[in-house]
């Protein structure tokens, strides 16, 4: 249940810089309801010495996506965890996302995945009608899902390929080589999104294979569980991209096919 | 220490567009179509604006979900909303294209909730005649932003994230450029250009129970009004009647009116629907009298006439208020907003970001019980003055404003989904007006290293002292005197006191202290963002002391009513030779004869185009 107003807890955070840092604790008074975010200001304005602690927020409501952190060890958004969900005595420790280079306290480098997003095609539909598009709400509905994505990047966080392995794709890809990292499950259900999207033209099929990494994903399905929009990342967008591809590039009849010179050309009409 | 100007880093552009939600974006966008090299200056990550928590949808008047629409309608609704109090021009062009905006929007991405014929759907909203919000779920601010984010990456415009304005600086008469700081590293930064795009949304954060993030803290507004600026509307803060009340930690997230576009029903602590007591002359011939209309009109019936849950916002957020006041309350001081009524896969399919958000902020069910809610500080009408085609500030040549930031449209009150439309086709409108001053100037403005040199000690004193007050209460002690003196009902004397309260919170600013290094300092962000806080909480103060009439969302307890005489003038603020904020009343020009036409018209008469 809910936090029993006016009492205590301790805030264990992170502070340092890319050069190092270690965790400080913080007790400060706590109010009815509060999620751990409000622990985070609460801190910076009552704590001694952590008035310059660096936080990421904007909405608090989990609409935008900001303040991604790691909170007893799991990635969440601060804004929607609640500290009712701890037991009463049990410290919260915030520390940075770990699959991202550190600036700052809980604040860390995301700029490898804007970098991400720029090397995919932008949605290219045919020129408007007389009129207007037109597009069934059934046709659309399992790309609105991927579209609820708030770009927290706690996916991109907990995919075992870039925290573990970090096989962060490179900013380029080197010519006739196997593909040299993966852009992670937020950008596979960006181009889930684009490639089921019914008036889009263009082909993202073969990057996805070549440059993006789609085949390192072994589908754990950990970048679902931590979503917090309760997008069905692995099952909706991964799993079928990933068909694609092999129906592209693994399915005799159609390797035959692009053997003898038909290939699989996308057309305006999908 | 001395400061080497040389040494500092510069980046040119041809026009920097300072914001980067849909207003800031859809202005890059057009920066970027006309040729202009173009900077997108913001506060945070890109694609995090204040923009992504509009949830209900964007007014246009498309005729898809009702054939009888069309600008006219729109416009009328708008004028009416805004109590006439809305600049003619804006509201003309806002209504004419906004529909073209929103078309446009789904060429490059945008996948709005369908109609059955598989065109864009639309949506009831307060005060709209028709249903007119294109919309998704309720997100449609998120769809909005992450549309025209992958428009701009695309279209080569250079994004400068994590980056806060300082001031505007200026050279013969017109604005050169912006001083600025990195949040990562808390380096000075000086952005040149031909012309500056603010879209730097509005000010909430003065204000203790709000819907607005810690960005909004009205710098735009700020660094404007320093160079000579006209703030106007400032009285005119629209409380949205739905926020939520509990848990406290929570009080003033927004409950989106799609709740209600959707059939919610308010209701008081007996149980009692009390909106049908609330019901203003001038709306009663549009809404309906009974409950059992107002069901009509939810299952379709296309005679029957809009509950009174959907007047518009300042209506409705007093009547809230109201309730409470009279004992009628809910147990944590707001109103029952039920949707329960309706099927649970349709409340979350069509509402499920609400569905999530009380679910695991408040532990309730929307599907099953009702949501409690009360009025938090959402919107300001009020901003900077703009020529209504160009969105020029006619007294800071090359200075442009659109959204949030600029004042105009929505006079007293803002309809909901007005936002949204407004900034596609104001930040167009920017991008073009933009384009248009820098081919009449070509020439790049001069640095003024002056200016640069104050506007970066200014900033660095809170670091540099020995010991000071804490920035963070000190904006907790500015929430709350706007609260109790400038919330949604005021008077003179509460008022006055806000504007005692500002002076001794200005002389206090003086010995803030930001503990730590400049490097992503949140303590030190506070007491530089307090400045422009204070500017915006005093105009709002001012400009509603001098309006001695309650219209829209300004309403005085000791000046109840509308007051004839009010409807002739907007309220300006600017920056006195003395260095004082200087509030005068600006006598409104009449309307083209064709649009008072038209505002003024039965409902009958413009759905049957007989004006």
């Amino acid at each position: 249940m809910s936090e029993p107003a006016k009492r205590k807890r301790t805030l264990r955070a992170w502070r340092g810089d890319a050069s190092g840092g270690k965790f400080e604790e913080y007790t400060v008074e706590v109010d009815q309801g509060m999620v751990v975010l409000d622990l985070v200001h609460r801190a910076q304005r009552d704590a001694e010495g952590a008035g310059d602690m660096a936080c990421r927020w904007n909405c608090k409501a989990g609409k935008c996506g900001s303040c991604s952190m790691e909170i007893n060890g799991k990635p969440k958004l601060a804004c929607m965890t609640r500290l009712g969900d701890y037991a009463p005595d049990e410290v919260i420790q915030v520390q940075p996302l770990k699959t991202f280079p550190i600036i700052r306290d809980l604040t860390t480098d995301v700029s490898w995945n804007y970098e991400q997003n720029k090397k995919i095609a932008p949605f290219t539909p045919p020129p408007r009608p007389e009129g207007d598009y037109r597009m069934k709400q059934k046709d659309v509905d399992r790309i609105q899902e991927f579209r609820k994505c708030i770009e927290c990047f706690l996916c991109q966080d907990t995919c075992h390929v870039l925290r573990d392995h970090d096989k962060k794709a490179p900013a380029t890809q080197p010519a006739g080589k196997p593909p040299q990292g993966f852009i992670g499950p937020r950008f596979m259900i960006r181009v889930a999104q684009l490639d089921m999207h019914p008036l889009d033209t263009v082909d993202r099929i073969p990057k996805l294979k070549e440059e993006w990494g789609s085949g390192y994903c072994n589908i754990t399905k950990c970048c679902t569980e931590v979503c917090p929009e309760h997008i069905n990342i692995t099952d909706n967008g991964i799993i079928p991209m990933k068909e694609r591809v092999v129906d592209r590039f693994y399915d005799p009849i159609t390797m035959l096919l692009s053997k003898l010179g038909g290939g699989s050309k996308r057309t305006v009409q999908k | 220490m001395a400061l080497d100007i040389s040494e500092l880093q510069t980046i040119t552009h041809d026009v920097i567009v300072v914001g980067a939600g849909g207003a800031g974006l859809r202005a890059a966008i057009e920066c970027s179509r006309q040729g202009l090299d173009t900077g997108v200056v913001c506060k945070s990550l890109l694609g995090k604006a204040h923009t992504v928590m509009a949830e209900g949808g964007a007014a246009a008047a498309l005729g898809n979900a009702d054939s009888r629409d069309n600008w006219k309608v729109h416009f009328r609704d708008t004028m009416r909303g805004g109590k006439f109090l809305n600049q003619w021009r804006m509201a003309e062009l806002h209504a004419k294209e906004a529909p073209e905006r929103i078309r446009e929007l789904e060429e490059w991405g945008a996948v709005f909730d369908r109609t059955a014929d598989g065109r864009i759907n639309q949506r009831n909203f307060g005060g709209h005649r028709f249903p007119r919000l294109a919309h998704v779920g309720d997100r449609t601010g998120l769809e909005l932003i992450r549309t025209l984010q992958d428009k701009g990456v695309h279209s080569g415009i250079s994004v400068h994230m994590e980056c806060t304005g300082l001031g505007l600086m200026m050279d013969g008469g017109r604005v050169a450029g912006m001083v600025g700081y990195w949040r990562e590293t808390g380096r000075f930064v000086v952005f040149r250009a031909k012309a500056v795009i603010f879209a730097t949304g509005g000010f909430g954060k003065a204000w203790k129970i709000t819907s607005n993030s810690w960005e909004y803290t009205g710098d735009g507004q700020r660094m404007a009004y320093d160079v000579g600026a006209e703030l106007m509307d400032m009285e005119f803060t629209q409380f949205h009647p739905t926020g939520m009340v509990w848990p406290p930690s929570v009080a003033g997230v927004l409950v989106t009116e799609g709740v209600r576009g959707e059939g919610g029903i308010l209701r008081n602590k007996d149980g009692k629907r009390f909106m049908f007591e609330y019901i203003p002359e001038k709306f009663a011939a549009e809404t309906a009298d009974t409950e059992e209309e107002a069901l009509r009109w939810l299952q379709g019936d296309r005679d029957a006439r809009r509950p009174p849950e959907l007047l518009t916002r300042d209506e409705v957020a007093r009547s809230i208020y109201n309730e409470v006041k009279m004992g009628r309350g809910s147990p944590h001081g707001g109103a029952f907003l039920d949707i329960s009524h309706r099927p649970a896969d349709y409340v979350k399919k069509k509402l499920p970001s609400m569905y999530h958000q009380f679910k695991e902020l408040a532990e309730v069910d929307i599907t099953k019980e009702p949501m409690e809610v009360g009025p938090t500080f959402h919107y300001a009408m009020g901003g900077l003055a703009v020529d209504h085609d160009s969105q020029m500030c006619p007294k800071v040549p090359g200075l442009f404003a659109c959204g949030e930031v600029a004042a105009g449209l929505h006079g007293a009150n803002r309809l909901g989904g007005n936002s949204l439309s407004d900034l596609l086709v104001f930040g167009r409108r920017a991008g073009m007006g933009a384009k248009e001053f820098i081919d009449a100037n070509p020439g790049l403005p001069k640095v003024d290293e002056a200016r640069v040199k104050q506007l970066i000690d200014q900033a660095k004193e809170p670091l540099m002292r020995p010991d000071g007050e804490n920035p963070y209460v000190l904006h907790d002690d500015l929430r709350e005197s706007m609260t109790r003196n400038v919330g949604i009902w005021r008077d003179a004397e509460g008022m006055s006191q806000g504007i005692a309260d500002i002076a001794k919170f200005r002389e206090r600013l003086k010995n803030v202290k930001a503990h730590g290094t400049s490097q992503y300092n949140p303590g030190w962000s506070e007491a530089i963002d307090l400045h422009s806080m204070f500017v915006a909480a005093e105009a709002t103060a001012r400009s509603g002391l001098m309006r001695e009439e309650s219209r829209g969302a300004h309403s005085r307890e000791d000046f109840q009513g509308e007051r004839k005489e009010w409807i002739k003038y907007n309220i300006v603020c600017f920056k006195g030779d003395d260095g004082e904020m200087v509030v005068q009343k600006v006598e409104r020009q009449s309307g083209p004869a064709e649009l008072e036409k038209i505002a003024n018209a039965s409902i009958e008469d413009v759905e049957a185009g007989r004006v």
